[in-house]
């Protein structure tokens, strides 16, 4: 790469030709206000607020859009440029309704920080889009679009994951950004991520929570995701990538939960699962390659757009889920809870999953509870869900905050026994190619026949969009990949009957870098902050000492005492798949 | 004929481009003929969208020939390239046959889809040439490096090829067309010197007012409003002048009108531009013309747009409100 000289606001600086003036300008500790821009995505230039001077240039020029070139001298602030930033600030404002208290961006919104910087008067014009719909986005999502301030982030990334629900289209000779319900959401929430405005927020609310928490007949358990632990202190203006595991739980019991678990234990039950399957499917070269279906959105996205492809997708349920259902049958009968008493709620990375949690296929029979040769006492009307509630990432830090938790201050405690106890393996779920790393280990593991087996596959991990390898599992060579972001998962799809037809097993994420950077996350989200969320699980999985998913003792456990018939576990550990048009 | 020096002799001439912007043609040539490439394009844009500007259609009613014969030129001068005809529903229907006749084998392909102004803009062009939203892309890169389907574009306008084919057959003389409209005896498209000033034009073509009077110079909705003061000087943008007469002409109902036109005719993308014309078209219908607010809207529409539609739309509001009030 060419290096140039450049001057941004007199300070001499050397930048690479080819970048813009916001990325050198960042990279050089200078903040440029920018809304419109996000680097995951195209350069759209349409907001108008990163404008700066040039000199020799009669107007300013957009930061995000312009290249830097030898010599040029920039300007960042200036009379002229204060002037014209507040002006479209406050037309930005007059088409965006304040929400501040109930937003996704927590106070940590640019917008905000911009008009109080510019001073702005944020009613100088009315509101041209109050009386603008709500719209749901299933029972996952809410799109306000009076809060929209149209610069087509949401449309774009809705596109680049094959869905393409949110469209622009002109009313009134303006444009508009509305669902459109030919193309199916498939909830995946990366609209909320790309989104300056806070224009869209998970469904319900988070002190919903609190009705159970304070009903003494309930017995409330919290079981958290991998992905969350090294994301929340971002919200406590930690960096990312800080491990709070402990200190989840440690405020998870302040709250008032009964029992606090991780389902990092509950992807170790996925992982036994799915190896299992994949062996057999491979034994008998059946339904291959097979797709991994941990994620809620990945296996909508299937059902809706792909349906003859079902077939491939794994049965066994997502980690919450699997967990849920062990919690309502199982552990509930051990300690004599009433399962129609026991409130289980996950907090989860992801607005898929608060979804997945209402697919009917879920739900499980509570005499499941006394096993397989219980008297049906119920109805099939009185299944219920094995998870009830989902809460992500932002809304625990909500709920936190409003009971003045301070994850910063917290002493870590570890989560109860038995389904606090997890692997390496199930921590690494949460970033992309964990999921078969995961699978892998214990795959290798069962075939190997008690050998020494690798441990470490490297070729899965990273922020890279599609992944391959080739791994040699008892002297026969499979081939994996493993997909990140939506747009990777149907390169895959489309070279089934070519590159990817001889594929044993496909791991796919509809949230780039995985669940680390899913919809129910912090905000902002980018590359960098999901590659330190990423670094921040394997660490955790480098010190632990327990590292495949199927010798963790609360697994083999509840294996003894209960998944014990072919029956049983299919009752508690599989699901099924069906197409869907809506 | 085909003298390789044409890039040499548009420099020599001037030639700068008719379709408003002004940028020097030759420079734009000699980009799209030295970039790397494997395949190149031509767009003749005719897609005249602006109100009350009809010389394209004089061009091709009157002079198709010429404008074949610049696109054949360009063709020559520009390697591995192959070139388009931009037109405007209207236009398609009436100079289709026409056109094609005198294409006869040459690598010119005719293309019209219906839709407004925009079209002046060239990456808009591309993109509804490639079956994208009608708006500009952004810039960098510029269609001479990536134009139509990403490959190096020349884009010029109906009057520049017609103005190609005299230099390059000697008969250029420093002549440009100019469309005079509105509340005149003689209405129409002229050619004469560029040279001249709006008076002598007015004069020369028998269209000077003999009544109190204002102009709107360079489009009937992007260009200044001049008064008679002010007419000793050439046109410098687009060649249209438009004439009010002043008596029985509301500026506010006026100024209401471009707001109508602008908030129809833009694509929404920028901020300044969608909002700013929101608010204008709001403040106007109200009657109001808070000079505060309306005057800023006017400089962010000025220095900040995406395109060079929302910058211009300043122009006809500021003279407006500078000399009609
Ligand atoms: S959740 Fe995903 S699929 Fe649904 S609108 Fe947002 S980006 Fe599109
Ligand atoms: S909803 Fe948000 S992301 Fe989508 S266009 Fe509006 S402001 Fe941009
Ligand atoms: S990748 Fe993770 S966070 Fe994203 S939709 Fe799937 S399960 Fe949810
Ligand atoms: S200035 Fe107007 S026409 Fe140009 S990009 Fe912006 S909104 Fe579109
Ligand atoms: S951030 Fe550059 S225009 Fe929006």
């Amino acid at each position: 790469m060419k290096k140039i000289n450049i001057t941004i606001d007199g300070k001499k600086i050397i930048a690479d030709e080819g970048q813009t003036i916001l990325e050198v300008a960042a990279e050089n500790g200078i903040q440029i206000p920018s809304l419109c821009y996000h680097p995951d995505l195209s350069v759209k230039a349409n907001c108008r607020i990163c404008i700066v001077s040039v000199k020799g240039l009669t107007s300013p020029q957009t930061a995000c859009s312009t290249k830097v070139q030898k010599g040029m001298e920039i300007t960042t602030e200036s009379p002229e440029i204060a002037k014209l930033r507040k002006i479209n600030l406050e037309l930005i404002f007059s088409q965006h309704k304040e929400e501040c208290a109930d937003c996704v961006w927590n106070f940590n919104c640019q917008l905000l920080e911009l008009s109080k910087k510019y001073k702005l008067q944020i009613t100088r014009f009315s509101d041209r889009k109050s009386g603008f719909p709500i719209y749901n986005f299933g029972p996952a999502l809410q799109f306000d679009s009076s809060k929209c301030i149209d610069c087509r982030n949401c449309v774009e990334v809705c596109h680049k994951q094959q869905v393409g629900h949110l469209q622009i289209v002109s009313k009134n000779n303006l444009q508009e950004i509305i669902p459109n319900d030919k193309n199916p959401c498939i909830f995946c929430g990366q609209c909320i991520i790309h989104c300056p405005a806070g224009a869209f927020e998970g469904v319900g609310e988070f002190e919903e929570i609190e009705t159970p928490l304070a009903d003494k007949n309930k017995v409330v358990v919290f079981q958290f995701a991998p992905a969350i632990r090294t994301t929340i202190g971002e919200e406590f203006n930690l960096p990312p990538g800080e491990d709070l595991t402990g200190q989840i739980v440690a405020g998870l019991k302040q709250l008032g939960a009964n029992y606090v678990f991780d389902v990092s234990c509950g992807a170790d039950f996925t992982t036994l699962e799915e190896a299992t399957e994949s062996l057999e499917r491979i034994r008998k070269n059946e339904n291959l390659p097979l797709f991994s279906s941990c994620c809620p959105a990945w296996v909508r996205f299937i059902e809706v757009y792909y349906p003859q492809l079902i077939p491939h997708l794994t049965t066994a349920r997502s980690p919450h889920v699997i967990l849920g259902s062990i919690l309502k049958s199982y552990w509930a009968t051990k300690y004599q809870i009433d399962p129609v008493n026991l409130v289980v709620v996950s907090i989860m990375p992801c607005v898929a999953k608060k979804y997945e949690i209402t697919r009917d296929e879920l739900r499980i029979h509570p005499t499941e509870s006394i096993a397989a040769n219980a008297p049906t006492l119920f109805g099939e009307a009185d299944r219920i869900p094995p998870v009830d509630y989902v809460l992500t990432t932002r809304e625990l830090a909500k709920l936190f905050k409003k009971h003045k938790i301070d994850l910063t201050k917290i002493d870590p405690t570890p989560a109860d026994d038995p389904f606090g106890n997890y692997s390496g393996a199930g921590v690494i779920y949460g970033a992309s190619g964990g999921v078969m790393e995961s699978a892998l280990r214990t795959a290798f593991s069962l075939v190997s026949g008690g050998q020494k087996i690798q441990i470490e596959f490297q070729e899965v991990r990273g922020q890279k969009g599609l992944k391959t390898a080739q791994v040699d599992l008892n002297g026969k060579k499979i081939k994996v990949a493993v997909a990140n972001g939506l747009e990777n998962a149907v390169k895959i799809i489309q070279g089934l009957n070519k590159e990817y037809k001889d594929y044993a097993c496909i791991e796919v994420m509809a949230c780039p870098g995985g669940c680390i950077g899913g919809g129910g996350q912090p905000l902002p989200t980018n590359a960098s902050v999901r590659k330190a969320r990423a670094e921040g699980l394997y660490k955790i999985d480098e010190k632990k000492e327990l590292k495949m998913a199927h010798e963790n003792p609360a697994l083999k456990k509840v294996h003894e005492e209960f998944l014990t018939t072919e029956e049983i576990k299919q009752k508690i550990c599989h699901t099924y798949y069906s197409a869907k048009n809506n | 004929m085909f003298d390789k020096g044409i890039i040499a002799k548009l420099k020599q001439k001037g030639l700068t481009g008719r379709g408003g912007a002004g940028f020097p043609t030759w420079q734009k040539w000699e980009a799209v003929k030295n970039i790397q490439a494997d395949k190149r394009y031509i767009v003749c844009n005719a897609s005249e969208g602006e109100p009350f500007i009809l010389k394209d259609k004089y061009i091709l009613e009157n002079y198709p020939e010429e404008v074949i014969y610049g696109l054949k030129i360009a063709l020559k001068a520009i390697p591995k390239s192959e070139a388009i005809i931009y037109l405007n529903e209207f236009y398609y229907q009436q100079f289709k046959n026409k056109l094609e006749k005198l294409i006869a084998a040459s690598p010119i392909t005719l293309f019209s889809k219906p839709g407004g102004y925009l079209k002046g803009e060239e990456t808009t062009l591309l993109n509804i040439i490639e079956g994208e939203k009608a708006e500009p892309r952004v810039k960098p890169p510029y269609p001479t490096e990536k134009g139509l389907w990403g490959k190096p574009t020349l884009i010029n306008n109906v009057e520049t090829f017609y103005w190609i084919s005299k230099i390059a057959k000697n008969e250029y003389q420093g002549h440009r067309f100019y469309s005079i409209e509105g509340e005149v005896k003689n209405r129409g498209v002229f050619e004469l010197p560029e040279t001249y000033t709006i008076k002598q034009i007015l004069e020369q073509t028998g269209n000077y007012p003999n009544f109190s009077f204002f102009l709107q110079v360079g489009g009937g909705a992007s260009g200044a409003i001049m008064t008679p003061n002010e007419l000793d000087q050439p046109i410098k943008g687009a060649g249209a002048i438009l004439v009010f007469n002043k008596q029985n002409t509301d500026p506010l109902q006026l100024m209401a009108g471009w707001a109508e036109f602008f908030i129809r005719e833009n694509c929404d993308q920028c901020t300044p531009c969608r909002e700013g014309v929101y608010r204008l078209k709001e403040a106007l219908a109200k009657g109001e013309i808070k000079k505060e607010a309306i005057d800023e809207v006017l400089l962010a529409l000025e220095k900040t747009s995406f395109c060079p539609l929302g910058k211009s739309i300043s122009t006809p509001f500021k003279t407006a409100l500078q000399k009609l009030f």
